[in-house]
């Protein structure tokens, strides 16, 4: 079997006196989309934000291809091919979407193709360029963030909860986008929320609940296993259903 | 990756965002208004001219706090300390060539002012850097902190000043090219005023062509925003700080330059003298934002140049009205910053 791309072994995280991740131990396997889900609260942005570096592990160790990256700062460890979409999308409403984009990049400006591909994906990109980006829609705003996370070829693009407060017809749009990004050699680690999202687009899976990991493996088989869905997820599941 | 046929867009064929003009109206409107009131038109140019000049003047000193405020979330109140060291550098220069500020002669005299500008710069830039390492560094996020020890900090280096350079005030007059006063009809305008516009919309439009055209200048701009998702996307802020901070502190010291000139005087605490009206002309334009510091410094001066005029009385508290006045219609300042 590859080795993960991604490990997590034994992390906790503290915010203020606040102990959150109370020895997180998951792995993100090469390609596809690792779905990591959970009720409000579970530990899950702050699971991403301490991949990232934008809070420290107090314990544990995050290995990302290969490199410890548990006490690199944020810069290193997005340097090393992670992209980061955070809940609150982080756009820069005072910068035009070309220039969130040129951001993103490490060149002076965007490859002309791989601008094509995105503006493909999310003509509203295109339409709206040379705007700034405060003055996009939600949805809009949202796929600028993915956008940028995908501007170049990265290897893990952390995304935070891609559908909270999205129309239906825009989550569609990005369902769409997710399955193309599948078939490109990037790996996608992904908090949701929305199981109907999840199972639609998750190849892995991992639940998390007060701070651990308390199942994972694989959508498929959580998909059709309604009893497991219901001790995980719990009366929320019916909901999104 | 499957490439669609679709062409790269056209910018000239892309929605504008819409503009905000009104704050930059308000000037123009502000200077005609004021036409009928001071009754006669060589009054009102010479009076508009001098605005604009202290206004460019307190622009220069301010324009690099206004970043340092919105980029690094810190409130250096030793600002000031950068414009007095600015303005004690000139003595550097003019001491040793003193023939050449009295020279009869554009080129000499302007040599002179650049030098003085070069070496108050590379100084207080220096001193600047310094500054951030040793005073501001250990207390990033800690604001109450950050008051005490940069007003410290300011007090220790005027001390300095004091030491260095003595007590008593030190006379500079400007090079002989840019003594006198130039006529425009009957209005006599004074060639310094006029160099002093010019430097500051020599400022201002650089600090524009690198925050809008260069990619350091992105980097900031999304620094004062959201300063984290800066350092996600790969880049080190806390070099985009020190680089920031060294840049403000060197505009101060040219500022300083520019004022110790205007003023002919130079006295240890004639920085901190400005940093009350420094302070409200960055709040007036909205924190970080360096053209509604632009606005807000020419607001400023005008109002007080205006009222001075016009009604002496009201001209002391003229700044702090025009604050309120701005506060109440927009509570970020003319130009808000948006922040995460």
């Amino acid at each position: 079997m590859a080795e993960p791309l991604l490990t997590l072994a034994g992390v906790h995280t503290h915010i203020g006196r606040y102990h959150i991740l109370h020895g997180v131990d998951f792995a993100v396997p090469r390609g596809g989309i690792t779905m990591l889900l959970g009720r409000n609260g579970a530990g899950k942005t702050t699971t991403l934000r301490t991949i990232m570096g934008l809070w420290r592990a107090a314990e544990g160790r995050i290995v990302f291809d290969g490199t410890d990256i548990t006490r690199l700062a944020t810069p290193e460890i997005a340097r090393l091919g992670i992209a980061y979409v955070p809940e609150n999308m982080g756009i820069f409403a005072d910068l035009t979407v070309r220039e969130n984009l040129i951001l993103a990049t490490r060149e002076r400006a965007p490859d002309a193709r791989r601008l094509q591909w995105i503006f493909g994906l999310f003509p509203a990109m295109e339409k709206f360029y040379g705007l700034s980006a405060g003055a996009l829609s939600g949805g809009q705003k949202q796929m600028l963030s993915i956008a940028r996370a995908i501007i170049e070829p990265r290897k893990l693009i952390l995304v935070d909860e891609p559908t909270k407060g999205l129309a239906p017809s825009i989550i569609r749009n990005m369902v769409a986008a997710f399955r193309e990004l599948k078939g490109t050699d990037t790996t996608i680690l992904l908090v949701e929320q929305n199981f109907m999202f999840a199972q639609n687009l998750g190849d892995g899976v991992a639940v998390m609940d007060d701070g651990k990991i308390r199942h994972a493996g694989t959508m498929p088989a959580l998909a059709a296993d309604r009893g497991l869905q219901q001790r995980l997820l719990g009366l929320s599941l019916d909901a999104h259903q | 990756m499957t490439a669609t046929a679709k062409a790269a867009p056209a910018p000239q064929a892309l929605p504008q965002p819409k503009r905000d003009w009104l704050p930059i109206l308000i000037v123009p409107v502000l200077a005609l208004v004021a036409v009928p009131l001071i009754g006669n038109f060589s009054g009102w140019l010479t009076l508009t001219v001098a605005g604009l000049a202290m206004g460019m003047m307190i622009f220069i000193m301010a324009s690099g706090l206004t970043l340092v405020f919105g980029l690094m979330d810190v409130l250096n109140f030793g600002h000031g300390v950068f414009i007095s060291i600015g303005a004690f550098a000139v003595t550097l220069v003019v001491v040793p060539l003193a023939g050449m500020v009295q020279a009869d002669s554009w080129i000499q005299n302007v040599a002179v002012l650049l030098l003085c500008a070069i070496v108050a710069m590379a100084l207080t830039g220096a001193l600047g850097f310094a500054f951030e390492r040793v005073i501001v560094r250990p207390v990033y996020g800690q604001h109450l902190k950050q008051i005490l020890v940069t007003m410290g900090g300011m007090i220790v280096a005027e001390q300095l000043i004091h030491v260095l350079w003595g007590a008593d005030p030190i006379s500079v007059p400007p090079p002989e090219a840019f003594r006198g006063a130039v006529l425009i009809g009957e209005a006599a305008i004074e060639r310094y005023r006029i160099l002093a516009v010019a430097v500051g919309l020599v400022v201002f439009a650089a600090m524009l062509l690198v925050l809008n055209r260069t990619k350091i200048g992105l980097l900031i701009r999304a620094g004062v925003e959201n300063g984290e998702m800066v350092e996600a996307l790969g880049y080190r802020i806390r070099r985009l700080f020190i680089g920031v901070f060294v840049a403000g502190s060197s505009l101060a010291g040219l500022g300083g330059v520019m004022w110790a000139f205007y003023r002919q005087t130079l006295t240890p605490g004639m920085g901190m003298e400005v940093m009350v009206l420094i302070f409200i002309v960055i709040i007036i334009g909205g924190l970080g934002s360096v053209g509604g510091c632009f606005i807000g410094s020419l607001l400023v001066a005008l109002v007080a140049n205006y009222t001075g005029f016009l009604a002496p009385k009201v001209a002391l508290g003229s700044n702090i009205l025009l604050m309120v006045l701005i506060l109440m219609w927009r509570p970020q300042g003319l130009y808000p910053v948006a922040k995460r």
